[in-house]
């Protein structure tokens, strides 16, 4: 009888240690990537390829953010010069467009079809203790680099769900810290632990077809191969939208993506 | 043996310190969860390749959490010392190397002193392994298994100063068995609350078992306080248990009523660390309050009604 109630009390406990997982809002994207091809990378044809462009529109009133509380660090309060600093979760543009969304091709390209990596580095800059940019893209393999303008210390903290999870500390003045990424992931959340309020995030793509709309909400994803593409706009808060598209050889749409406040 | 005032005066109050510090370690470790800062200092047993990091942010907690763990970490190695050096001398050697009949505490020590020294080592080794998981979870990055098995380990070294506390002061015999399912009870709700901290169990189930606690709780301090309204040194104890309990429960509804409504906050809002802290913190003491509730109702040391037995 007791060898019954001991198993009813571990059978309930892992069921209830199985709820609640702790996956982030931004959706850990998992798409595997299908086997290479032989032969070369490919590289995108701008001159001859497809395009694909577009707006990503916010309807409603524009969110009130809150304000951040910078106290706990003095230098980061400095730098502002007593000016107070809104979160920057949601950033609607004058234009009415929304500034930060990831924009990628999330599928319909070529099966198996290895792109070039771009020599490029991508830099995520810790500067008046906020990300600059809060939202980067960089594609696999593809170095990044995240720097400190600060006069104050910072950990760098991705959280991955696919890719290997890091933090290191990172002094005023010190070098700028050169990762990469080896897997598909859209987005990785980038935290501070000494400055709760930093945050960043990483869109991770297996190709070059990616964007992040910034001041006037738009975007442009260049040289795609003709066909027919599932475009997905991901935003931290408001989460994905998708729509598909098909374009041809040297042909340009132009699709409208919308968030409601 | 004398089951009652058992340790010397100053050692009783070295433990009593010994507890103080613990339960400030426990809110400091709090701070430290609550303000998502347990990975501002990326290495460890250094901090920011230091021995003193430059203090801002984040740091302020996790270095602040850090240096009252070794603070505590020591004082328990004294007070198990302390302890040991109380020990009583082995069977059949008195202090002048003459045969004896029977157990004595070295001069200077009270009778009885060496009844808690398994419990001062356990202490110990409590605490080092503590550490040990606290560096763990800063090397591998905050992994559940660590950071659940810190905070519980923490409850459970407190839990084991404040067995030491009144053994100290009451000795070792038995235990009320009503208020030792309660306490452990309590501690398994401190599992699950960490558990919920770190999104691995989920909320449901720290409610149920706050549910189930506080019958349990009610069970032990009641069951006392029935038999027990002449003697103060129960019914006190046993109200304390009671307005700790419910205490408890309400912090829990403003920690998760908190946790709601500033789920969308950009940083750790000073209202939800309040609540959270301070439901870990009354957590600790109740947890602490039944164990020592199970070590003095004991039946040997108080009859049904009151009166405490001297051996």
């Amino acid at each position: 009888m007791r060898k019954h109630w001991i198993g009813a009390i571990l059978a309930a406990s892992l069921a209830l240690a199985g709820c609640g997982g702790d996956k982030p809002s931004e959706t850990a994207e998992s798409e595997a990537t299908a086997p290479a091809l032989s032969g070369p990378p490919a590289v995108p044809d701008e001159a001859n390829g497809g395009t694909i462009t577009g707006k990503v529109a916010f309807a409603g009133a524009p969110p009130k953010m809150p304000a951040l509380d910078m106290s706990a660090s003095p230098a980061c309060e400095r730098a502002y010069k007593g000016v107070e600093q809104k979160s920057e979760e949601v950033v609607v543009n004058p234009n009415g467009t929304l500034k930060n969304v990831f924009v990628w091709v999330k599928s319909g390209l070529p099966a198996g079809r290895q792109w070039a990596v771009p020599a490029t580095t991508v830099t995520l800059d810790q500067n008046g203790c906020m990300y600059r940019p809060r939202v980067i893209g960089v594609m696999t393999g593809q170095s990044f680099e995240i720097a400190n303008s600060d006069p104050t210390n910072h950990n760098i903290h991705p959280q991955p769900q696919l890719n290997p999870e890091w933090n290191e500390s990172q002094s005023t003045g010190q070098a700028a810290v050169t990762k990469t990424f080896t897997r598909q992931e859209v987005m990785i959340p980038v935290k501070c632990n000494v400055h709760p309020w930093m945050r960043s995030f990483i869109g991770v793509v297996a190709h070059p077809f990616f964007a992040v709309t910034g001041g006037d909400g738009t975007f442009t994803i260049k040289g795609l191969p003709p066909g027919t593409y599932v475009i997905q706009t991901l935003h931290e808060k408001y989460g994905p939208i998708e729509q598909t598209v098909t374009v041809g050889p040297k042909e340009t749409k132009t699709v409208e993506f919308s968030y409601k406040g | 043996m004398h089951l009652n005032n058992v340790g010397s005066l100053w050692l009783r109050r070295y433990a009593v310190l010994v507890a103080c510090c613990t339960f400030a370690l426990l809110i400091a470790g709090g701070l430290v969860t609550s303000n998502d800062a347990a990975l501002s200092v990326p290495d460890w047993p250094l901090s920011w390749g230091h021995l003193v990091p430059t203090l801002e942010g984040g740091i302020r907690y996790e270095f602040a959490h850090r240096a009252a763990a070794m603070l505590v970490a020591l004082l328990t190695v004294g007070l198990a010392l302390a302890i040991q050096v109380g020990q009583p001398l082995p069977h059949g050697r008195g202090s002048d190397g003459a045969a004896t009949l029977q157990s004595e505490p070295r001069p200077g020590y009270p009778p009885g002193v060496g009844s808690v020294s398994k419990l001062a080592w356990a202490a110990v080794v409590v605490v080092l392994a503590q550490a040990a998981l606290g560096g763990a979870a800063v090397r591998f990055l905050t992994p559940a298994w660590a950071t659940i098995a810190h905070a519980s380990l923490g409850q459970l070294f407190f839990a084991l100063i404040v067995a030491i506390c009144v053994a100290l002061y009451a000795g070792v015999a038995g235990a009320h068995v009503p208020s030792l399912v309660c306490a452990a009870a309590l501690f398994a709700q401190t599992i699950l609350g960490a558990g919920v901290r770190y999104g691995v169990v989920a909320p449901a189930a720290h409610i149920v078992g706050a549910l189930l606690a506080t019958i349990l709780v009610m069970w032990a301090g009641l069951s006392i306080l029935m038999r027990n309204m002449d003697n103060p040194k129960l019914r006190r104890p046993a109200m304390l248990l009671l307005s700790i309990a419910f205490s408890q429960v309400f912090l829990g509804i403003g920690a998760l009523m908190a946790r709601v409504a500033y789920a969308a906050a950009p940083q750790p809002m000073p209202l939800m660390v309040l609540f959270t802290v301070a439901h870990v913190a009354v957590g600790s003491l109740a947890l602490g309050a039944a164990v020592a509730l199970a070590m003095l109702a004991r039946p040997a040391a108080f009859p049904l009604h009151g009166g405490m037995v001297t051996a």
